[in-house]
């Protein structure tokens, strides 16, 4: 295939893609575990605000998300400053847009997935934290997290291949990534099915390679089944 | 901050009327996507490699790949050869709408072939080899016992799949098709209230999707009847005559 010299465009564009899921995982996962929490809360307001998000959320397609947040998130950003008494002109950029709609796209998924794997932890878990002496915040990030983070991997895996797939909609709203660095190469070259499946398969390629880290991580996070194994 | 409920009112109609393009294209994607998922299924779950072949690498590209690349590619990618645009497909595929319905399609076939594939797999094994036993051919098994089943094994997981592709259905916006997003997008290019308009949009997509679900759980409450079946006991006075050996112990 002949890129006709616009390799190393799609190049800096796959690397705004991996910026971009990157930060979206991270902020989602974030989102996810207060999600989670909120909905196994014994607040009854926190349960309330957990289930309306994901509902939401869930049933809103991702590329409204990008355009509302887009579009509409400095003016809703705004408002809310205007508040606390700032009137500057606040802009949202492609790039924060999309972390920010992705984010909470993926977090409203991910909200399940933790929430499933908080539910599989017995109880006695958390009893003998709290017995061996340990406040509760540390029982969670001690014992109860790595325990979930090891049954939440294979699902958040799959999360995140939707994530790296829906990055490129963030290219509508003008983010150079490999979709938008695509249709650069094509207005000049007028070759858009050599570029748009040289797309398709980095893409492919980015998660290939998704399938191989979330079976690494599932194997760091289960030290016992590793020691079996060997 | 400024809040235009007026707006909302006004461009209300042009907004269902983007909403009902929405349904069209679900609608008539979905259906021509079990079309194709059904022998990509039967292909998949096959044990000859050569047969397998093909429906895996189909299913690999289009699940691994963005949907916004596959629209893309079919919509500009089919204009780079001359001899498409000489064929006589060119009047289908130059038009957006063919354009969003043919990779819609293609996409929801790949993963509907997957959900079938998965629901014949998970058909317990006894129920194949009493068709068998019964002396059904192959295609027989297929349409009496294989199909039917996998269907009510699949119907829940599809219903999932219907609501991935009413989100996805958003795309054909960037195709400059009038649907739901399209459609607010362009009220908005004119009046220039972006939360107003995408708020509403959202509501609609919201009350399609509360349809989508509902309509799958009814359809699954019919179609699993079986699961949802509660035997009443027999009372203990009925006459003895009356009792049916193979339900009453």
């Amino acid at each position: 295939m002949d890129l006709q010299g616009f390799g190393h465009l799609l190049i800096s564009g796959t690397w705004i893609t991996i910026q971009l899921a990157l930060s979206s995982l991270l902020v989602g996962l974030v989102i996810g575990l207060l999600g989670a929490s909120a909905k196994l809360s014994k607040n009854r307001l926190a349960r309330w605000l957990g289930t309306g998000y994901t509902t939401l959320v869930r049933g809103l397609p991702e590329l409204l998300l990008v355009l509302t947040i887009y579009f509409g998130g400095s003016q809703l950003l705004m408002w809310i400053a205007g508040f606390f008494g700032y009137d500057e002109y606040i802009e949202i950029g492609p790039f924060v847009a999309g972390v920010a709609a992705l984010s909470i796209a993926f977090g409203a998924y991910a909200t399940e997935v933790f929430r499933m794997a908080m539910m599989e932890i017995p109880k006695g878990q958390w009893e003998s934290g709290l017995a061996c002496g340990m406040s509760p915040l540390r029982t969670f990030f001690r014992i109860i997290l790595p325990q979930v983070w090891r049954l939440a991997i294979p699902g958040l895996g799959n999360l995140f291949q939707v994530l790296l797939k829906d990055t490129a909609l963030v290219s509508v709203v003008g983010l150079n990534d490999i979709m938008r660095q695509s249709q650069v190469a094509i207005s000049a070259t007028k070759e858009p099915f050599t570029f748009f499946l040289v797309a398709a398969l980095i893409y492919l390629l980015l998660t290939a390679a998704t399938t191989g880290f979330t079976m690494f991580m599932e194997r760091m996070a289960n030290p016992a089944a590793r020691g079996h194994n060997s | 901050m400024s809040w235009e409920w007026d707006v909302i009112w006004q461009y209300l109609p042009r907004l269902l009327e983007g909403a009902w393009l929405t349904l069209e294209l679900v609608l008539v994607s979905g259906l021509i996507g079990i079309a194709l998922a059904i022998p990509l299924a039967l292909m998949r779950a096959s044990s000859h490699l050569w047969v397998k072949a093909f429906p895996f690498i189909y299913i690999y590209f289009f699940r691994g790949t963005p949907l916004l690349v596959q629209i893309f590619l079919v919509y500009y990618g089919a204009s780079q050869f001359e001899a498409v645009r000489e064929s006589m497909l060119w009047p289908v595929l130059k038009q957006p709408y063919w354009c969003a319905i043919i990779a819609f399609s293609l996409n929801t076939a790949a993963y509907s072939a997957e959900l079938f594939r998965s629901a014949i797999q998970a058909i317990p094994s006894g129920e194949i080899e009493a068709a068998e036993a019964m002396g059904m051919s192959k295609p027989v098994q297929i349409r009496r016992i294989i199909m039917p089943r996998a269907f009510g094994i699949a119907l829940p997981a599809y219903g999932n799949e219907v609501i991935l592709m009413l989100k996805g259905s958003a795309l054909a916006s960037t195709i400059t098709l009038l649907d739901l997003t399209g459609m607010a997008r362009t009220i908005i290019a004119r009046t220039y209230t972006p939360l107003e308009m995408f708020l509403a949009a959202g509501m609609v997509y919201l009350a399609i999707s509360a349809l989508v679900i509902a309509l799958f759980r009814f359809m699954e409450y019919r179609f699993n009847r079986y699961q949802y079946y509660h035997h009443t006991d027999t009372p203990t006075d009925l006459d003895p005559q009356l009792r049916d050996p193979h339900i009453d112990n």
